[in-house]
Parts: C-alpha cells; structure tokens; sequence
C-alpha cells in the first residue's frame, strides 16, 4: 500500500463522524502505515456539519485532503452528500446510509460503524482487525449493536 | 517505526504528554478551541491540571510557579493571550528560574473563534523566543525544547499552534528519558523581579541580549532544517507550521528552509538559502510574518497574493501560492450551521428577547448562536466580557426609549472570566436609565467541551471545589435587583421577572439558571462509568 489513501468521514454534529474517523485511523495505525487524521472542534459541533480527515500510506505529510482528492466519503446524513461531493475524487467511492438495507440496522446511532462495514469491504484491512478495533474502543454496553451494524455494511 | 514505541496523538496530547515527561509542575489555562484537550489530556495522564478563570490569571499562577524554581505550563487559544498580554510582556523582562511554557492555539480560518488573529506577531512584539511544530511528533519535541530554552536563558517560551496541528492526530515516539523536575526554592531577586522602572531599565537591556544570544542559536539550531532538493530545482521555500506539511506535498521537489524557531529568526541561514535559489517563497499562514521581515532584511523572496492572509491553508492553495495565479476561493456549498441544541435552556431566553425587540449586547460562548435563526436576538458579540461594557455604552448614548431596550446577555464561565470588572463599572457609572445584565447560567463551559469553572463547584478533574456563585458576587458589588430564576422550568416567572427588571430603570442582574442538557448527560456517563460511542 504505497499510495495513500484518502478518507473522508462527513455528517452532523452528534452522528459520530469523529468517533467513525478515530476507528479508521486506528485500524491504519495498527497496520504500522503513517496515518494521519484532521477533525474541527467547538461550535461546529453544535448540530452542525462536521467532517473528518483520515489519511494513511507509506508517508504522509498534510493532515487534510484536498478538495477532489478523497478515495472516500463516507456521509452519515443525506443532507450532507451534496455539501461534500466535491470533495471526492472523479474515481473516487461514495459511501451513503442508503448503503445499508433500509429497515436492516437494529439502532440508527450505529449507522457510522455500519457505514464503515461498507468501507471496510474497500480497504486491505482483515476483519478481525476492524473487530478488535471496535472491541477496544467502544464501550460495553453498545458493542454488541456495533458488531452487528459492521457485519450488516460489510455484507 | 516498527519498534512499537508509536503512538497516535493529537497535537494537544502531544503537548501534554511532553509536560508530563518535562516534569512541569502544573499546567494552568483556561478552556479555549482548539487549546482544551491539553490540559484536559494532562490531568488524565497524572499531570496536576486547573482551570483559571480566565488566561491572564493562568498566566500570574504561572508565573509564580516559575519563580518557585518550578517548571508551568499555561495553555490558552489565541485570543487568550490578549487577556494574557500584560503578564506576558513583562514577563519577559523579569525572566524565569523554572522552565514556563506558554501555548497560544491560533484559529485560522476561524472554525471556532471571533477572529484569525497571528500571535505570532507576540512574540516579536514582547521578545519571547517561539516554536512553531508542523505535527504531533514536533508539538511532543518542541514543548521539551521549549523547556530546555526557557531554562538554558531563564526566559518565557511561546509554543505556537494552529488548529491542524492541535486537533490533528499524527505519529509520535516519545523521548526514553523524561527531563529530570528541579527542585523548587524562593531566592530574593528584587532588582529582577520588581519591575519599578529603575529596575525595569536594566531588565529590558537583559532581555536584548538574552535575545541577541537566541538568535546566534537559532542560526545553527536543528531547530531549523533544510530538506534535500529535487534535482534541478529552481524554487526554495521557507515554511514553518503546518504550511510546512501543505508544502511536503505541494512541491515535493523544492528546496525547503523549515523554522521550528520562528523568533528570533535565524536570518543569515534564511539569506544563504534563499541566495541559492531562482525563486524564493515564503509559505505561512496568517500574517505574512516571515516574508515580510525577510523582505525588511533585504531578502530576495518573492511577495505572496494578499489572499493568503485569509483562512487555512491547504495543499491545493499552496500551490496556488507557489504558482504565483490568482486565487480564488472554490465556490462550495455551504454545509448546515451549528444551532442551540434542541432543549437548550438559552431558547427560551432567545425567544424572549427576540418578540420583545431588545437591543442585545451579547458574549462568547454557545449562546453567541442567538444571532442565528429563528432567533436573531443578538447585535454585538466582540470579546469575553464585553456584553456589560458595550451594554453600558449603548445605554449611555442611545436615546431613552431605545436605550431601555438594551440588554446585556453574558454565560456563567465568560462572567466569570472577564464579566466581573463590567458589572463593577455599572454601578461605578450607571446609566440614566438603569441597566438589565442576564447571565446565562448553564453551569458549565459549554462551546469548548464542558468543562468545570470556578461556578460549578468542581475541579478540571471533577474532584469538589469550593462554588463562586454570581449572584453573591453582583450583590455583594452594589447592584439593586438581583434575582436567580429558571427559564426552563418556570416561562412565565422567568419573563415577568425580566420585563420588572426592564421597566425599573434601576441597574439589574437577572440569573437564568438552568443546567446544560450536554452536561446533564456527561454528569450521568461520569457517574454511571459509561462513555458514548
């Protein structure tokens, strides 16, 4: 994996782009790959739009992707496709919660992990390192609606 | 990288974690984006943490420890520093015994702040040496360095950062041995210490020199690096920051003059780089602070476009910069404004102000999204603090009908912070008409990430606290009517209570006391040892 890889996680403030983006960076980190990962705080996480910044490869040197250079976009709210489509690259793969079978996610605050089952089918990562990743890093009492909503994007 | 010592870290961890293994004696600040995660961070790994009331009293606490012998740390986000400045100037002429670090975290691009302000221009304008990291691995080295200056010539350091580099999260390795903490002591120094002019005279020569000193290291620091070049390359670029990293990917074949030691400036390496290639840019963000003290040096470096002092820099616009075209900015769609939360106990005092067409002098914090619709009940919000004072001044010069319209709107931690001085002249200097000041009180600084004030009666680490209540202090200082109500709970006292006070013409402070729902729902994780994925 020499080419880095650009992925950017976009939604509103509250869906949990930034725990999603946190998860990927691990998972690249553990795969002993440069990463690196941008995020905003403060008022534009006040219901607002929010979007994340995740980079990784062999060396990477600006934290942020540039406009129509992201591998992906992964959006947690319909509304936001639109607002970030141009960051994505002509080529470049559009992950949305219509991804995921209408009606099939047991809780709709999983759906950020449900989208990353859906990126995860893209990247080199084995399964069991996403698993063990979100095994460590989410709390016990929403692990199990988590696994489930990964295995249900991943399908 | 493969020796497992790697972690992953923001930039403000990074800070942290370089003030726990510099053996600093306590962190010190007040909560402002993107800042907060140090301290926060500090006090998770075992670092003693506190939140002040405001920057300028962080700075004092600081400054104190320093004397001690003892190693500070004080964090704050750029318009901070403002409040900080007094300190911090002086500071620099009576120097330090213990290592004092100060972090200012700029906002370009203004994500979350009332201005893009470069503090950059503080350190040539107080003469305290600064470092500007690219990445977390150089926010964990630099604030060790940082220490090592500040003790190696007993001066304060300015640690300046920018949001990329704070709230970014990049690789770091950490040193395998911590600085070992001095041990603290007082020592008489009054000829150092007390800044009467005839000791200030002699002090200000001291730090000219220390300076002079700093700069010969800054020639030679690694500090300041050169990268090797692509061959054939006709441009060189002198960088530091983040843009360093814009630049890494802009032009990866340039020459590049990266300053970690950004004042003083290492000028004479800056000359004879620049001197061995064709074209010579600066690239910074913010203020063109380098370029244009190059240019004064009689450096040959090519003028950026005045667009650059706008905003954030990005890979895309650094090629821009470099190319020498015209920018302009993309035309992309705007994404969805942030909001007062629904439940936020600031709507219905919003509301209210809104129907009755008051005249709002307002402050910072969340409630500063009173401007927003479907409210628009806010019409100034300048600084921390300001809603009182500005509040007077349009009272004392309006005609009397509108100036009973006017109604300063402050939050409980801005109050605090800088609200208590406004209240003071209020009663100093009333207006003819009186004046109304509601203080939101949600008990908790809520825009930075909620964290404890001396109000809320908790610790940075939520251990008790003594609790500084508003209405004791506003009471205490003179004001007449002073009532606490809920605006949640109880609407309709709420709004007679504040229509009394507006058709009293007496000078009047009304509490609106109702819990942040962000907060209630932290106080619940906390205590139930649960945390929200």
């Amino acid at each position: 994996m020499a080419k880095t890889i650009n992925v950017c996680i976009a939604g509103l403030g509250g869906q949990g782009v930034l725990t999603a983006s946190d998860l990927v960076a691990e998972i690249a980190f553990r795969s002993e790959l440069d990463v690196k990962k941008s995020e905003v705080h403060g008022m534009s996480q006040r219901g607002g739009s929010v979007n994340s910044d995740v980079r990784f490869g062999e060396r990477v040197a600006s934290p942020m992707i540039s406009e129509g250079e992201a591998d992906f976009l992964v959006v947690l709210d319909e509304t936001q496709i639109e607002v970030n489509r141009h960051r994505l690259k002509p080529d470049g793969i559009l992950i949305v919660p219509s991804s995921i079978p209408e009606g099939k996610l047991a809780n709709p605050k999983s759906l950020n992990v449900a989208l990353l089952g859906v990126l995860s089918k893209h990247l080199e990562f084995p399964e069991s390192l996403w698993m063990a990743v979100l095994r460590e890093f989410l709390p016990a009492k929403i692990l199990a609606v988590n696994e489930e909503s990964f295995r249900l994007g991943r399908l | 990288m493969k020796d497992g010592k790697r972690i992953l870290l923001s930039g403000d961890e990074a800070i942290a974690l370089a003030a726990l293994d510099a053996g600093v004696a306590l962190g010190t600040g007040y909560p402002g984006t993107p800042s907060t995660e140090i301290l926060e961070h500090f006090s998770k790994i075992g670092g003693h943490a506190q939140w002040a009331p405001n920057e300028k009293v962080a700075l004092e606490v600081a400054i104190g420890v320093a004397y001690a012998n003892a190693r500070a740390l004080v964090t704050m986000k750029h318009v901070g520093l403002n409040v900080a400045a007094d300190g911090f100037f002086t500071v620099a002429y009576t120097g330090v015994n213990g290592g004092l670090v100060l972090v200012s975290a700029d906002d370009p691009g203004m994500a979350s702040s009332q201005n893009e302000q470069d503090n950059r221009r503080y350190a040539v304008a107080a003469g305290v040496p600064m470092l500007e990291p690219s990445d977390s691995q150089e926010a964990y080295e630099f604030t060790l360095r940082a220490f090592e200056i500040s003790e190696r010539w007993q001066i304060p350091v300015l640690l300046r950062v920018t949001t990329r580099v704070c709230h970014s999260k990049t690789l770091v390795v950490r040193r395998d041995k911590p600085l070992s903490a001095p041990s603290p002591f007082f020592e008489h120094n009054r000829k150092g210490r007390v800044m009467i002019p005839s000791n200030a005279r002699p002090a200000h020569r001291r730090l000219r020199a220390k300076l002079a000193e700093i700069a010969a290291f800054s020639e030679s620091s690694d500090l300041n690096f050169e990268t090797t070049p692509g061959a054939n390359t006709d441009l060189g670029i002198v960088t530091s920051g983040i843009s360093y990293q814009h630049s890494l990917e802009a032009a990866p074949d340039a020459g590049m003059l990266k300053l970690g030691l950004s004042y003083p400036l290492p000028i004479e390496k800056i000359r004879a780089f620049a001197a061995r290639y064709k074209k010579c840019v600066v690239v910074e963000e913010g203020d063109p602070y380098i370029q244009d003290t190059l240019l004064a040096a009689g450096i040959k470096v090519v003028p950026r476009d005045e667009e650059f002092r706008f905003g954030e820099l990005n890979v895309a616009r650094v090629r821009c910069l470099l190319s020498g075209k015209d920018y302009t900015s993309p035309a992309t769609p705007p994404g969805k404004p942030p909001a007062l939360c629904t439940g936020c106990p600031h709507r219905e005092v919003f509301s209210l102000l809104r129907d009755w067409d008051c005249i709002v002098s307002g402050d910072i914090g969340c409630y500063s999204l009173g401007v927003l619709p479907p409210f628009e009940a806010m019409d100034t919000c300048v600084c921390m603090g300001a809603s009182i004072g500005t509040g007077l001044g349009l009272r004392h010069a309006l005609p009397e009908k509108e100036a009973k319209r006017v109604v300063s709107v402050i939050g409980d931690s801005t109050f605090l912070h800088s609200g208590l001085t406004g209240i003071v002249e209020m009663v100093y200097n009333p207006p003819s008409t009186g004046h109304v000041v509601l203080i939101l009180d949600n008990g908790t600084t809520a825009m930075t990430g909620l964290q404890e004030h001396p109000g809320t009666g908790r610790l940075l680490n939520g251990a008790p606290a003594a609790k500084v209540l508003p209405e004791d202090i506003v009471r205490a200082m003179g004001v007449e009517l002073v009532g606490v109500c809920d605006p949640s709970a109880d609407k309709e006292g709420f709004a007679r209570h504040l229509r009394a006070y507006l058709d009293s013409g007496k000078l009047a402070v009304l509490i609106a006391r109702h819990p942040c729902i962000l907060s209630l729902a932290k106080q619940k994780k906390t205590s139930t040892g649960n945390t929200n994925g």
